[in-house]
């Protein structure tokens, strides 16, 4: 279990302030944040790298935060991975065994068939690919066999199909070693797919703790909103409320959204642009909004195509690159614009 | 990273005047010391054997390399640590302690010699309270004092430069896996900074066996090389010093090569 309580350092250019969390043990626990957010900071503020300004840092209850790095008991892997470049992928994995006097041949190979690296037990680390620096700074990391570990930005290095294959042995890494994993990233997709709980940091604050599913649908405020996807922003007031169905004026458009707030209130309406699809007719279909419009831009991005759709708002829309050919989008084609009342997440 | 050379494969006017200006600076150091040296080992060979023979003449040189590699092992001792400071933390008046290290590098040496006196003499600070123990003037002592001064900042500099071209992260990563700062210290932030080290140690070395002005000041006795040679040049002139000026340089060029030579592969990481 790690600890944080009111944490705050000013360091060069980042900054924490008034940080505190919990992460239990047995947890994945990612903190997200766009870069500078200070995310690199608090880990190595948690690994005793810096000592704070002030505040605590507590490991299964015990108060590391004056203590030297070595005596915080929890592995640490670096974005660069940080492997010994004057050292064998071998003498890597046995240097924290040697500095802890453990001596137990066995157990390296163990780690390393593990980790499938048996095969590099002899090769300068200089000359492994990305994905196998990672593994083996995993191994070196987990052969004293620590019960939390914490992982910096642990696959924005690696290309899409290694971070795949990565992420998959993190997550039994996780289950098979009963580990506390402490993961940062400024990748939201990262973030979703791996953690039991998510931390939303944000120029060194912390702005929301929550499961990704509270993260992602009820984030708290349009900084976290934007940040984890919802790219479209209305502003508005309250029209009428009804039982928690909400119409908002939002000055081109009036749309029907979900949301527990009062008539008059000055609110800000957020949409997902996956969560808008296009049409060339109105349909009569559950979805109460439907707005007409016409298309102002198009980018094809591979498989997906995001259209931008002015309708007295702007809107941006994400469909599939069948359904664009199909309607033949281009500047200037009207379609109408829809979407649930319950894909809006309105924020005061 | 590797600095980007490019082969010159289109010769411009600047690249031409610039590669004839390289060959004038070329030739200016190399022809000095060849002509002095081929001059010898051509027009007066027996002078150079009869000078490698004189007892007095090797002990000089002798003396120049022992003081100058105990001034080394010194400069080790104290530009090591003070080069992994100046590299890993910033303090209040660095910018001061930085440029105070580097002054030996600008001060004239026979002033550089003055001060040392003053405070390593008979009646100084330091060779004052020592003198029942340990003597500086006319002394072994005194001429290690003197070539320390004057290459100490080669050293410092060399560390600092070293220490500083190894990610910090790693001596983290060390830490985080059991060891205490000193251990991440020697087991990877020493290696990794080993041929920086080095260059600056075969660099001090040098420095202090070409040391003369500050040297002659505090010790002109016992002579080393170079005191020998001036004071050969002195007392009978050109055809006395040069046979030991030229057994000087053979003997230090050729322990610089062996020296290059042991180094080429001994460090294959630590390239920036």
């Amino acid at each position: 279990m790690i600890e944080i309580e009111s944490l705050s350092r000013i360091w060069k250019n980042f900054s924490l302030n008034e940080l505190s969390l919990k992460v239990e043990s047995g947890e994945y626990f990612v903190i997200l944040g766009p870069t500078g957010a200070g995310k690199t900071l608090l880990l190595e503020l948690i690994a005793g790298f810096h000592v704070p300004d002030s505040g605590r840092v507590l490991v299964d209850g015990k108060d590391v935060t004056h203590l030297p790095p070595e005596k915080h008991n929890l592995a640490f892997v670096y974005q660069n991975y940080s492997l010994f470049p004057h050292m064998s992928v071998k003498k890597n994995i046995e240097f924290g065994m040697r500095m802890k006097r453990i001596k137990d041949p066995k157990r390296v190979l163990e780690t390393a068939r593990d980790l499938k690296i048996t095969h590099l037990l002899d090769r300068n680390p200089l000359t492994l690919s990305g994905g196998e620096q990672q593994r083996v700074a995993l191994a070196r990391a987990l052969v004293t066999d620590p019960k939390i570990l914490l992982l910096d930005e642990p696959l924005s290095a690696l290309d899409p199909r290694t971070q795949e294959n990565a992420r998959e042995m993190l997550s039994v890494l996780h289950k098979k070693n009963k580990l506390t994993v402490l993961h940062i990233t400024h990748d939201q997709t990262e973030a979703r797919i791996m953690a039991d709980r998510i931390a939303v940091v944000m120029d060194g604050k912390l702005i929301q703790v929550g499961t990704p599913k509270d993260i992602f649908e009820n984030p708290v405020d349009s900084q976290v909103a934007s940040f984890v996807g919802f790219e479209n922003v209305l502003k508005g007031m309250v029209i009428s409320a009804d039982r928690g169905l909400l119409r908002i004026e939002t000055g081109g458009a009036v749309i029907d959204a979900s949301g527990d707030m009062e008539a008059g209130d000055q609110v800000y309406a957020f949409l997902r642009p996956e969560n808008i699809a296009l049409s060339k007719t109105s349909t009569q279909s559950s979805i109460r909004n439907s707005l007409q419009g016409r298309v102002t831009e198009v980018w094809i991005l591979g498989a997906l195509v995001r259209v931008k759709v002015d309708c007295g708002v702007p809107l941006n829309a994400l469909i599939t690159r069948q359904s664009a050919e199909e309607m033949d989008l281009s500047p200037g084609v009207p379609v109408y614009a829809q979407f649930k009342a319950s894909s809006v997440h309105v924020l005061r | 990273m590797k600095a980007t050379t490019r082969k010159i494969r289109r010769i411009e006017p600047m690249t031409f005047v610039f590669s004839l200006i390289l060959l004038v600076l070329f030739l200016f150091i190399f022809l000095t010391l060849a002509n002095m040296i081929f001059g010898q080992l051509v027009g007066d060979f027996s002078g150079l054997v009869k000078a490698a023979g004189n007892s007095s003449v090797m002990g000089a040189i002798f003396l120049s390399l022992y003081a100058g590699f105990l001034a080394t092992l010194l400069a080790l001792f104290l530009g090591a640590p003070t080069g992994y400071i100046l590299a890993r933390f910033d303090f209040p008046g660095k910018r001061l302690v930085e440029s105070i290290i580097d002054v030996p590098v600008v001060v004239p040496h026979t002033v550089a010699g003055i001060a040392l006196l003053t405070v390593f003499g008979s009646r100084g600070l330091i060779g004052g309270p020592l003198e029942p123990y340990i003597q500086f003037r006319d002394a072994l002592p005194g001429i290690v004092v003197a070539m320390l001064f004057v290459s100490l900042p080669y050293l410092a500099n060399s560390a600092r430069e070293g220490f500083k071209s190894v990610d910090p992260r790693l001596e983290n990563a060390a830490r985080s896996l059991g060891a205490p700062l000193w251990k991440a210290f020697f087991f990877v932030t020493l290696p990794l900074s080993a041929r920086h080290l080095l260059i600056g140690a075969v660099m001090t070395w040098a420095r202090a066996i070409s040391e003369f002005g500050a040297v002659v000041i505090i010790a002109y006795y016992p002579m080393i090389g170079p005191t020998l040679i001036y004071d050969r040049f002195l007392s009978y002139g050109l055809s006395a010093s040069r046979p030991i000026a030229v057994l000087l340089i053979l003997v230090t060029l050729s322990i610089f090569l062996v020296i290059r030579v042991i180094s080429a592969g001994w460090s294959i990481y630590d390239r920036d």
